[in-house]
């Protein structure tokens, strides 16, 4: 198609552009940026996608709150996060772009193809925002474009409002030359479910936007892609989730809504059963963790998901998981705290509350995916780790993994991997239910139904033949058995591998979502011959050995988070970040911490920025 | 081996001590003994095999339930029995599920499983030990304390008044069995808790009983007057023992599928009624739901597992 071009239409070679679609909520923004993100996957090239989600459903039209829409960075590499300030704009009002503006999204040169239907608009106030805020952006250095979108929709549907999303689409399919049969294919699989007159209505708006497209832009974009060794899957980290508790074997999902967890149980709430399995909503947070505790206890282990303030519900059924030794499957998507504090947005604020949440020594396993692969592969092996040291597993995502789409190598599936991973013979007479292992504290469990195994878990203290005991010896002794799991799961978990090398001035420490941003930011300090490198943790709790050995290799050692931390100015007085807390505590190395809570993703840029910064005279500690 | 050499296995017989574990620590006297008497017999009658019983309590008296029964048990938190039973029966059918809770475990910090529990109508028995006091905690005022009990927490008597949980009961949705007895008149006691028992869906049984240490002359005025005591008998209630029907004589005859006469008795102070108050066995079952599934090979789940992946296949 790129033939038909007119020949004043100048095309740039980019290695990567940062492609943004910004409108009130309702609009459908996010839909043609979900298909355009598929659609650039499709064709090779990396992608990440970040959704813009405003509180509320249906916030005020043209306000700086009511930004809605979404964020497609893609190019030739494979993308690992949002990227800093966005090459184009696709804008619906010109109110909304102040909410990204807000967020340093943009930067001078940043070009917006704006709505420009508000500039006639019979409204007085309206029209008066949109003259100054043209003004505005041209001081900013944006480069805008006015377009009457809605009137060139008009002539291809009779309400522009519900079909402008995908006239966006076919507009971007043609500036970003990609195949307009994919993008095609991509509508009929977003609505095919609607039936064929939406799918065909949606496709010919998309058609028309891609001929508008042609007929008045003077540029465009050609990107190259890498061919594919393997086959992909794209999808957001809460849809991985998803796949992942059912690649797991768990076939029970006890859920409350909360966001930003419940999209986990949206995609569920149809897929699970095709494996044979059962989502429960439950009456709330706490019945959730309850009802998955009463199954696993039945043999039939389980998940819950929730977020921070469901956690926090769920609290004390953790403590009884970890002291009956119950498996169980925690996913928390962390958003901003503490309270009901920013729903929508990320944050990595529940790491201290995962590791010591629960009255008494609760000791959880924790662990956090740092991409969308890993929120796949981390289930089952949260499972695999909860059945095997019979306790309570936390994974902890973010908001930026829930809504980050990513494309990652097509999971093997095999018929194995859905036996249940234990004895369901009868139990060996006069064996305790708590066979605790003296070195390891691990131990088998009897399950209902099992001849012989009959005994009464309890949340009292209790001997290893579950018999509720308040003598001296006996809490002690089974709170180090509890312990002892720990110990002998660190024998299992390989020292993680610094990226850059193994000494240096500076360490970058990080967990989570954060981790594509930090290697990019570190990489581009490396290509510049900053002695800097970075460490990720993917085991929160237990810590993997020899973290202390690494740590001594560097002149400086910082984390960086997306959680709240005193500035280096406040002395003594200084609150440090979760990450740089826990880590004091465990190896004794004077770590520093570098975080915020903007409720944003951290961007590369900024994390390149306090490199340069700590590395520069007088940056040094 | 013809089959007529084929040694024919007499079934096992389960008699009442593979149902009995350790003697029970309540205060002596107290009405638990009598609940766990009638419920080890029931346990023998009904030849419930051990392994697949599971007794879900709470915390409180009677959620110590679980740890005299010889079969599996879950002695959890605080007001949090129904949820994890729930969770037991939901994927594991074939297990039998009996929950034990108290006045303050399930009318108070347990209060919002209780209208879910209702609606939710999984197969299992559920028994309300009611006596009007918080007892393990040793005397606060409970939600069904009557008005002026001194308590601990309301020493100069108990200023609300208090909750009528069988009125509340009958106003929840999905309602399918809910019985009342009485923890003094052993057979009424345990022919309710086997008819509870016996329904297919949440047999609730609420059993008034004393706490010998805190309220135990909390029912003294039907236990010296039985005729403030009203038997409520029928076809499909209670089986009403000739003891009983002689012990109680003001009597009703009451439909339990009546709805609207179930809340008139419901309703009423002035007399204790004892029996079935409503059961519906058509009310539909959760559990019924929530096993789904789980026949489905590990072919057909790998299959299924694929066809999910195939939808976000880049192809």
């Amino acid at each position: 198609m790129s033939n038909q071009a007119t020949a004043s239409v100048k095309v740039t070679h980019v290695e990567e552009q940062i492609v943004e679609i910004v409108s009130d909520s309702g609009e459908g923004a996010q839909k043609a940026g979900t298909a355009f993100a598929a659609l650039n996957a499709k064709m090779g090239n990396g992608v990440w996608t970040v959704e813009i989600i405003p509180a509320e459903v249906k916030p005020p039209a043209r306000s700086t709150a009511g930004a809605s829409g979404i964020r497609v960075r893609f190019g030739q590499e494979h993308m690992t996060n949002m990227g800093d300030q966005a090459d184009l704009v696709m804008a619906f009002n010109e109110q909304v772009l102040y909410g990204r503006i807000n967020q340093e999204a943009y930067r001078p040169g940043t070009v917006i193809l704006l709505e420009n239907k508000w500039k006639d608009s019979n409204n007085d106030k309206i029209k008066a925002q949109y003259a100054k805020a043209l003004v505005d952006f041209a001081d900013r250095g944006f480069v805008v474009k006015e377009m009457p979108l809605e009137e060139a929709c008009l002539a291809h549907t009779k309400n522009p409002k519900l079909g402008k999303n995908m006239f966006i689409l076919g507009m971007l399919v043609w500036i970003y030359d990609r195949k307009l049969e994919t993008a095609l294919e991509e509508i009929d699989h977003l609505f095919g479910r609607k039936g064929e007159t939406v799918v065909e209505s949606n496709q010919k708006l998309c058609r028309a936007g891609y001929a508008y497209a042609m007929e008045t832009l003077d540029f465009r974009f050609s990107i190259e892609a890498k061919a594919r060794a393997k086959e992909l899957v794209v999808m957001n980290g809460n849809e991985a989730v998803g796949l992942g508790i059912m690649a797991s074997g768990m076939d029970l999902l006890s859920m409350y809504p909360i966001t930003p967890a419940t999209s986990v149980s949206h995609y569920l709430g149809d897929a699970l059963g095709k494996v044979g399995g059962f989502l429960h909503q439950a009456e709330d947070e706490i019945a959730a963790v309850g009802f998955a505790i009463g199954s696993s206890y039945a043999g039939r282990t389980a998940c819950t998901v929730t977020s921070g303030p469901g956690m926090a519900l769920k609290t004390e059924f953790m403590g009884l998981a970890v002291m009956s030794e119950v498996p169980l499957v925690m996913v928390v998507v962390q958003r901003g705290g503490p309270s009901t504090g920013l729903p929508t947005k990320v944050e990595q604020g529940d790491l201290l509350a995962a590791i010591f949440g629960a009255p008494g020594d609760a000791p959880k396993l924790v662990i956090a995916p740092a991409t969308i692969e890993e929120c796949f592969t981390f289930i089952p092996r949260a499972r695999q780790m909860a059945e095997e040291f019979r306790g309570l597993v936390v994974v902890l995502t973010d908001a930026n993994l829930a809504t980050g789409v990513q494309p990652f190598p097509r999971p093997e599936v095999k018929p194995e991997q859905f036996n249940i991973p234990f004895e369901q013979g009868e139990w060996e007479a006069g064996k305790p239910p708590y066979d605790w292992d003296e070195k390891t504290g691990m131990s088998p469990r009897p399950i209902p139904g099992q001849v012989g195994g009959e005994y009464v878990l309890t949340g009292l203290a209790h001997t290893n033949f579950s018999k509720v005991a308040y003598d001296p010896s006996t809490n002690q002794t089974s709170s180090e058995m509890r312990s002892r799991k720990f110990a002998a799961f660190r024998d299992n978990l390989p020292t993680p591998k610094v990226h850059g090398a193994e000494d240096g001035d500076l360490l970058i420490v990080g967990w989570g979502s954060t981790l594509g941003s930090i290697v990019e930011a570190v990489d581009r300090a490396r290509s510049e011959g900053k002695k800097v490198s970075t460490l990720h943790l993917r085991d929160l709790n237990p810590l993997p050995r020899g973290l202390e050995d690494i740590f001594k290799r560097f002149k400086q050692v910082m984390t960086v988070e997306i959680n709240y931390s005193d500035p280096v100015e406040l002395g003594e007085d200084r609150r440090y970040a979760q990450l740089a807390w826990w880590l004091r505590a465990n190896t004794l190395v004077d770590i520093d911490c570098w975080s915020n809570v903007f409720g944003q993703p951290i961007r590369p840029g900024l994390i390149y920025d306090e490199i340069v910064r700590r590395l520069s005279e007088g940056g040094l500690r | 081996m013809s089959e007529s050499t084929t040694p024919v296995k007499a079934p096992h017989l389960f008699t009442l001590s593979d149902y009995q574990s350790g003697i029970a620590r309540w205060c002596p006297g107290c009405g638990d003994h009598g609940v766990l008497a009638a419920i080890q017999r029931i346990c023998t009658e009904e030849q419930l095999p051990p392994h697949k019983t599971v007794f879900v309590s709470g915390i409180g008296c009677s959620s110590r339930f679980p740890h005299y029964m010889k079969t599996y048990g879950f002695h959890g938190l605080h007001g949090r029995a129904m949820p994890v039973a729930c969770g037991v029966k939901a994927r594991r059918p074939e297990l039998q599920v009996f929950v034990s809770s108290g006045d303050g475990d399930f009318f108070s910090i347990g209060a919002g499983h209780w209208i879910h529990g209702v609606r939710y109508n999984m197969d299992m028995t559920l028994t309300i030990f009611d006596n009007g006091i918080y007892g393990l905690t040793k005397a606060q005022t409970s939600p069904t304390s009557p008005l002026g009990l001194k308590t601990k927490t309301h020493p100069h008597g108990a200023i609300l008044p208090p909750m009528n949980p069988i009125q509340a009961t009958l106003g929840m949705t999905n309602l399918s069995f809910l019985a009342q007895t009485v923890d003094w008149k052993p057979q009424h006691l345990k022919a309710t808790l086997q008819a509870a028992y016996k329904h297919k869906g949440l047999g609730i049984v609420r059993v008034m009983q004393r706490c010998t240490a805190y309220t135990a002359d909390l029912h003294d005025e039907w236990r010296r007057n039985p005729e403030k005591v009203l038997l409520m008998k029928h076809d499909k209630g209670v089986p009403v023992d000739p003891k009983i029907d002689k012990a109680f004589k003001n009597q009703v005859e009451h439909d339990p599928t009546d709805i609207n006469k179930a809340r008139e008795l419901g309703d009423r102070t002035d007399v204790l009624p004892i029996g079935l108050f409503y059961v519906n066995p058509d009310a539909p079952r959760y559990d019924q739901m929530t096993n789904a599934g789980l026949e489905m090979s590990n072919e057909d789940k790998a299959k299924g597992l694929n066809a999910a992946l195939d939808k976000f296949a880049v192809r």
